[in-house]
């Protein structure tokens, strides 16, 4: 008999004094024992309502309307509080997305791991501590026996992910709820974490619900998928089947959307011009700068680039790499402490105050926070209107026509005018956002993560829109992005940052292809493939990289990926890496050549696969 | 966030309580405009031998110690209590929320400054600050309102500073200034939008501690003088008939009740719609 049961499950919402709504409706699987399903969809589908109906639990607001949930036979939703009790913590287990906020920040890690199995008093607290330690080890955590001595500010975020997964596998619980556990980590972290859950899951036998926006991880952990679709199932089925012969066109598109086509960008006049912007050694950071050149807190170290007119260059970083930075310097917001910036050939002041409104005008910014990047005083209308008058001091008659033309150009009906921003879905709010930035006829747009908060599809959209208007407009962009995959589908150019550094830059076509940089190689081969196996794939010296911790941007002039890198050095750590132009036309921060790297990448490949665990 | 259009939430409605604070904070307001108008008798003019009368059809609201009507002496009383409170209270807090942008604004030493200035005059009671002021001034209109509201402008500007303070660090601010705009045209345009709902929140708040603290003046006999008065003088000059239950001390005893509560009705109508706003 399979161990979980669902059927005609319902869960409805309370409006504000109005008839309840359906969150979700008609829900039924069943998931059989040791078998992991993922729940797959955007945000509002309903994943992670119907994930916590198996605790018995709804959210605040909600309600379990109807229909049951039968986890080994017994009916959850007919519950007591006290059998409920019994039944979440000890035989159904939940990982949320968020680690950092599940955790006390005030209590050691071994006693809020053990807390579930002391609290019910399982076992005594040494056999709780021994247990936890096995865990530890299972999820390949660094020193599993003195790890649980620390608190949870002293554990990186893919460290504290993984202890929570310990912390529910402590009462060998019969089904484990992991809701987007990884969606929140970055990308040479996920894979680690990922591999940790799943060996772990495994190797107990686990049965597992995995709640996940990703196709792409989810091939690898799940053996069956449901994809949701506002509240009710599109389609269910087996990983391989989903993947490669997906029956409903919505989970068509969901793996369309995943993997991003390659715009077409226009063609580019080779000219002689003065490149729209360029920048030369900027060093920018926070406090002020001392005798010898140096900033207190640096975030940015020595970055040049050049982006020429109408073509796109894509930024890649992880979180803290200093590409957000990068475009605030560049728009004025945040003054360089040295280095030039040029646009059209002629210098361009790092402050706002000093620039001219004709270089104001020729770079704009767009933020990934859509919803706050909008004044939620103002009508669609009014924020539109606002550089119409303030760059080109159009009439009121000419703004209201020239507002249509733009609502026109991002594809969104003139009805929205009068609505504020919170009347609006983010991918609309994000639309409102290029608008704001069309309007100026700006020459460049600096994109810091457009789609980074969006939905899959919605962001995909938003992807194709900036193609159009880059064919259309003759547009520069700027693009920033942690996602390769997107950088690689909207830019000719991109370039990768890490701590602050440049490592690599390139042409769009050639920066993910062997040879690279080290951290361009680990980045690359980070990111999950839309195939079951993927995973099993990576070897051991990849992962043992991605086990380091990601680096600070510091003073020091060295590699700042000395620490995590493979194929260091003696001269790494004393050294600045010089600038090497490779064969393939990018240009690499390294001190290994372009035949070293070659012949080190391409063993990589064929290296042995070991077992992540330690001995 | 799909990218269907969430059916927009309308603005809700204020709740039957901020209805009825409205209604109430109106009809005060049309009090202390025509009182003078509305009221049978004149304040002064003692109408009735009889001294702490109870209330009768010809004095609704029996008569004071001097036998003067209490109605009409309230209705007069209306214009002081509610006028002065408004005057000071919108003086307390236009200088609040300027010093309080300005400091959110600037930063840096302006925002020091003004703070510890703010801190200073914090720390001294109300009525300690207003004793003291009516005691080197003497007492007057002019200097009681001032009084009032210089003492509630710490914190008005308090309550402001933080709040500009949360919304200069959103990024339509960024948006704002990278576009080249001036600081003014941030301010005037994209804070102070964002303001006026806790503003106005605030506004009835203080109005409320405003009404209280010249009451409490009156009380002690240092806020308006005889032949004049508020409702707080009122209550002092009758307190002794409050042996013989007579309406004239109770009736403005209430009156400054009913205004403090229905104010604070609206203040609740009105945060309640704000915080569905914010959402």
């Amino acid at each position: 008999m399979a161990l979980v049961e669902v059927s005609g499950l319902h869960v409805t919402a309370q409006g504000d004094g109005g008839a309840p709504t359906d969150i979700v409706r008609d829900i039924g699987f069943s998931i059989e024992r040791s078998e992991v399903l993922a729940l797959i969809g955007e945000s509002g589908s309903g994943k992670t309502t119907i994930a916590l109906t198996l605790l018995g639990y709804a959210r605040r607001g909600c309600r379990i309307a109807g229909g049951s949930v039968r986890i080994g036979g017994e009916e959850v939703t007919a519950m007591s509080p006290v059998e409920l009790s019994q039944l979440r913590g000890r035989r159904v287990a939940y990982v949320a997305q968020s680690a950092a906020a599940a955790f006390n920040p005030s209590l050691r890690l071994m006693d809020q791991v053990t807390e579930g199995v002391r609290m019910r008093g399982l076992m005594p607290r040494a056999a709780a501590e021994a247990k936890a330690r096995d865990i530890f080890r299972a999820l390949a955590l660094p020193d599993p026996d003195s790890i649980g001595a620390r608190y949870p500010h002293q554990v990186s975020g893919g460290q504290l992910q993984r202890l929570m997964a310990a912390m529910a596998l402590m009462t060998d619980p019969e089904l484990v709820i992991f809701d987007e556990p990884t969606t929140a980590l970055d990308v040479t972290t996920q894979v680690e974490v990922l591999r940790a859950f799943r060996e772990a899951v495994r190797e107990r036998h686990t049965t597992a619900v995995y709640v996940s926006h990703d196709l792409a991880v989810v091939a690898q952990i799940a053996d069956r998928i449901i994809v949701l679709r506002d509240g009710a199932m599109r389609e269910v089925g087996p990983t391989g089947q989903i993947l490669a012969a997906p029956a409903d066109s919505y989970t068509k598109s969901l793996l369309a959307a995943a993997a991003p086509r390659p715009q077409q960008s226009p063609p580019q006049p080779e000219t002689a011009e003065a490149p729209l912007l360029e920048v030369n050694g900027l060093i920018a950071g926070y406090g002020r700068i001392d005798r010898q050149g140096r900033l207190p807190m640096p975030v940015l170290r020595d970055i040049s680039l050049e982006i020429r007119a109408g073509s796109a260059l894509g930024i890649i970083g992880e979180s803290g790499s200093g590409k957000s930075t990068l475009a605030r310097v560049i728009a004025g917001l945040l003054p360089a402490a040295a280095g030039t910036m040029k646009l059209d050939g002629v210098a361009l002041a790092p402050t706002l105050e000093a620039r001219g409104l004709e270089e104001l005008r020729r770079i704009q910014i767009v933020f990934q926070a859509a919803d706050t990047a909008l004044n939620p005083a103002h009508s669609v209308e009014h924020i539109l209107s606002r550089p119409l008058a303030f760059y080109h001091r159009l009439s009121r008659g000419e703004q209201r026509r020239r507002v249509r033309r733009l609502l026109d150009l991002v594809k969104l009906p003139m009805a929205l005018l009068d609505r504020l921003p919170s009347e609006l879905s983010g991918g609309q709010k994000q639309r409102v956002n290029l608008a704001r930035a069309l309007a100026a006829e700006p020459a460049l747009i600096l994109c810091d993560e457009v789609t980074s908060s969006l939905d899959t599809v919605v962001g995909a959209a938003i992807l194709e829109l900036l193609a159009e208007l880059r064919r259309e407009l003759g547009l520069a962009l700027m693009f920033i992005s942690h996602d390769l995959a997107t950088v690689r589908a909207v830019c000719d150019e991109v370039m990768i940052l890490y701590a602050g550094q440049m490592m690599e830059r390139g042409p769009g076509g050639v920066v993910m292809q062997a040879p690279q940089h080290p951290y361009a190689d680990l980045l690359a081969s980070s990111i999950p493939e839309l195939r079951p196996g993927w995973l099993d794939g990576i070897d051991a010296t990849r992962l043992a990289e991605a086990r380091g911790e990601p680096a600070r941007p510091s003073q020091s002039d060295r590699c700042a990926f000395v620490a995590r890198c493979p194929v260091r050095a003696g001269s790494c750590e004393t050294e600045p890496p010089p600038l090497r132009r490779f064969a393939k036309g990018s240009d690499v921060h390294c001190h290994r050549t372009e035949q070293e790297l070659l012949a080190q990448q391409s063993s990589r490949t064929s290296a042995v696969i070991v077992p992540l665990r330690r001995a | 966030m799909s990218d269907s259009a969430i059916a927009a939430p309308r603005r809700r409605r204020l709740s039957v309580a901020g209805q009825a604070g409205i209604a109430l904070v109106l009809a005060w307001a049309a009090l202390a405009a025509l009182g003078p108008y509305l009221a049978p008798y004149r304040a002064g003019d003692v109408v009735n031998v009889g001294v702490f009368a109870p209330m009768s059809a010809a004095h609704p609201f029996g008569t004071d110690y001097l036998g003067r009507d209490m109605l009409s002496r309230l209705l007069y009383g209306a214009r002081y209590t509610v006028g002065v409170a408004m005057v000071a209270t919108v003086l307390a807090c236009m200088g609040g929320i300027a010093l309080g942008i300005l400091s959110a604004v600037r930063k840096g030493w302006t925002d020091s400054v003004l703070g510890r200035a703010a801190d200073a005059l914090i720390s001294i009671p109300h009525l300690m600050f207003a004793l003291v002021v009516v005691a080197a001034f003497g007492t007057s209109l002019p200097v009681l309102i001032l009084m009032a509201a210089i003492s509630y402008v710490p914190g008005s500007y308090r309550f402001s500073r933080a709040l500009a303070l949360d919304i200069n660090a959103m990024d339509f601010i960024e948006v704002a200034r990278a576009r080249g705009e001036r600081t003014a045209y941030v301010v005037w345009a994209e804070i102070l939008p964002n303001m006026i709902v806790p503003l106005l929140t605030d506004f009835g708040l203080r109005f409320v501690f405003v009404v209280l603290l010249l009451s409490g003046l009156s009380f002690l006999g240092l806020g308006i003088q005889p032949p004049n008065a508020d409702w707080g003088a009122l209550v002092r000059e009758n307190i002794t008939g409050i042996y013989e239950a007579a309406p004239a001390v109770l009736v403005p005893a209430v009156a400054i009740a009913v205004l403090t509560i229905s104010v604070t009705l609206l203040i609740d109508g009105f945060s309640g719609r704000s915080r569905t706003m914010v959402r």
